[in-house]
């Protein structure tokens, strides 16, 4: 176990290092990057430009500029270029506002995926089955924006069921869910349709296994069979799954749902980061989610091991 | 006579395919008593394994359908509701099956499994059915049962796996054991042994037997009775004695034929039945054998019915146009049974 953690500890912290290297490497090709222009503003003149650079260091070599960006980043002191603000504070600002919308929506798409999965699988075949695996195609195709805007066009706009868009704070846990719920529902839905068909197709490959056949000739009951024998069996590959969407989710990916109902997490951040072309936000968002990719990949590796005696941790 | 336990009339299993429907066991009688081991014996898709998976309701499902019937004591096994076979199943008809290495759940430990099949039909706790469970692997030679309760099957070997599904079948005493090919998988000391358990076991608590198996060797080791099946029909059924030493039907002397023997001197060619089985969407009119049979004539076009050879033995039964001297003299292929591969007729 401890050579699972030192390994996978040294492996995080190179990639890690790649992914700052990638990212800050990838601005230096970009033709139309300038971000001393970017900083003195539009109408600067040339020598307020230069002056810019200067003071930013932007005109020192690459690898100097990389080296000292990184120590601005690990001592926190980093600023983004569009408005001047502390990038470590944003990210430490908007995380929750993102960690609301994503793990509950997490847990919701998670759970209904197992229960729709399940439930299709039990009834492979018939009615039930076929509506659910229809709507799991029409959650899959909905794009995530057309479902966000038809959510708050219904349930905010015309039923007023919920309110429009906004976000507040876990100090008041009912106002925080209420403005939650329309966006954990519009990040759910896609994940849900794929969850709940992996989920379904594993269950009836386990259905054809022997040793649910011998559960069967045991004597016990179908639930029986179905939680202790298939079920457990068949999760494995939506566990993977959950663990890598669930990290990029954390990591800023859920900035549609964010932008649409206006929720000021990392997403909405990143995003309006790189239409700025502003380096330090971006970076850092990309450490962050390679952080957390690596994390849950960790975490999911150790769950494996519990669900599966078969499998031992060598890291 | 012994009580009889099981008794199988007329059974059919059909399943829906997009093929059409597919016949997998065609009008199979055949009754089990006390005590008694029978075989059945036929060549893979010869409808043996669906035959005893039906008795315990493993092949239901929406395309299955099924027809005669199959009595445990006073009850209808074919026609009976999911809860009452779920009361059936692993206690009073157990099975073992073929492959030991994929039939228990790689994820559970080996003791949890036992006292999970204890506890769907008895209410003990969980300790004494864990007790109940060690003592089953003792049982059935399993070395330090209390240890090794704890690991999970895939740190077991073959043979040792495979005496966990004896002790998991045995572990509520049930009247009828089916074994569905249990050796097959193994290699051929464990074979001995595992058979030996097998049908010690079973005397043990007077159980019934099932042998599934298209090992000729296996069924002169354990059988009392022998059922043939070809193509979803019983050909052939009687004693051990007369099925080896006075078979009937031309399907059996290729069987017998095509087994290699240790006290006789190798043959230059093994013997083979020359064709494939039939299609079971569309069987043959009549003998399903007919098209691969030698002595074909044109009867043969016409269904034979299982019927007793010589009146009066009314254990021996078999489904054949052919009278019983042409039997006796077409049946010796140079000085043993077997079947000519080139048409005498």
């Amino acid at each position: 176990m401890a050579r699972f953690a030192v390994r996978r500890a040294l492996s995080a912290l190179a990639l890690l290092f790649a992914t700052s290297v990638v990212v800050f490497g990838a601005f230096e090709v970009i033709p139309s990057y300038n971000p001393a222009q970017a900083i003195a503003g539009r109408n600067a003149t040339p020598t307020t430009v230069a002056e810019v650079s200067r003071k930013f260091g932007f005109d020192k070599p690459v690898y100097t500029q990389y080296v000292n960006t990184m120590k601005l980043v690990f001592t926190g002191k980093v600023i983004d270029y569009q408005d001047d603000l502390n990038v470590v504070d944003q990210f430490r600002k908007r995380f929750p506002v993102t960690l609301s919308l994503v793990l509950p929506a997490g847990i919701l798409w998670f759970g209904m995926a197992v229960v729709l999965g399940s439930v299709s699988a039990m009834r492979a075949g018939r009615l039930t089955d076929r509506v659910v695996m229809v709507a799991a195609i029409v959650g899959v195709s909905i794009p995530v924006v057309l479902l966000a805007a038809l959510l708050l066009y219904f349930f905010a706009y015309k039923l007023t069921w919920f309110p429009n868009t906004g976000y507040h704070g876990l100090s008041n846990p009912v106002q925080w869910a209420y403005h939650l719920i329309l966006p954990w529902i519009a990040l759910a839905v896609l994940n849900i349709g794929f969850y709940s068909r992996v989920l379904r197709s594993g269950l009836l490959d386990m259905a054809n296994q022997d040793f649910v056949r011998t559960a069967r000739a045991k004597g016990l009951s179908r639930g029986q069979v179905f939680r202790r024998h298939m079920l457990r069996n068949s999760l494995m590959p939506i566990i993977t799954m959950f663990g890598l969407d669930f990290a990029t989710a954390i990591g800023g990916a859920a900035l549609i749902t964010e932008a649409v109902f206006n929720l000021p997490g990392i997403g909405q951040y990143e995003a309006s980061s790189i239409g700025n072309l502003d380096v330090p936000p971006i970076l850092v968002g990309a450490i962050l989610t390679a952080f957390f990719v690596v994390l849950f990949g960790a975490l999911i590796d150790i769950l494996y091991g519990l669900l599966d005696p078969r499998i031992r941790l060598t890291g | 006579m012994a009580e009889r336990l099981l008794e199988v009339a007329e059974l059919e299993v059909s399943f829906a395919t997009e093929d059409g429907l597919v016949r997998a066991v065609d009008g199979v009688s055949f009754a089990l008593h006390r005590g008694e081991v029978v075989a059945i014996v036929g060549e893979s898709g010869s409808g043996k394994s669906v035959t005893v998976m039906t008795l315990m309701g493993l092949t239901r499902g929406v395309n299955s359908r099924f027809g005669g019937s199959a009595r445990l004591g006073d009850r209808e096994l074919v026609t009976a509701s999911e809860a009452e076979l779920e009361r059936v199943r692993g206690a009073e008809i157990a099975m073992i099956f073929q492959d030991p290495i994929s039939s228990l759940s790689p994820v559970m430990r080996i003791g949890d499994q036992i006292v999970e099949q204890i506890r769907a039909h008895e209410k003990v706790s969980k300790g004494a059915a864990m007790d109940r469970a060690v003592e089953l692997m003792e049982r059935v030679g399993i070395p330090r049962a209390r240890d090794r309760a704890r690991n999970y099957p895939h740190e077991f070997s073959g043979g040792m796996r495979q005496r966990v599904m004896i002790a998991l079948a045995l572990s509520l005493s049930p009247s009828v054991l089916i074994a569905d090919e249990p050796t097959t998988a193994l290699d051929v000391t464990i074979q001995a042994q595992i058979l030996q358990e097998v049908k010690q076991l079973s005397q043990e608590s007077s159980s019934g037997v099932i042998f599934v198996t298209h090992d000729l060797g296996v069924v002169a080791d354990i059988a009392d009775r022998v059922i043939v099946m070809y193509a979803g029909q019983v050909v052939e059924q009687g004693t051990l004695e007369e099925i080896f030493y006075d078979p009937q039907h031309p399907y059996t002397w290729g069987l017998l034929g095509s087994v290699t023997r240790m006290d006789r001197p190798p043959p230059r060619r093994l013997p083979a039945i020359p064709g494939l089985p039939p299609s079971l969407t569309d069987p043959p009119e009549g003998c399903h054998f007919a098209p691969r049979c030698p002595l074909r004539f044109d009867r043969c076009h016409e269904l034979p019915p299982l019927q007793a050879r010589v009146p009066g033995v009314a254990g021996h039964l078999d489904r054949c146009w052919l009278q019983a001297g042409d039997k006796r003299d077409r049946r010796e292929v140079e000085g043993q049974i077997g079947l000519a591969t080139e048409a005498v007729a």
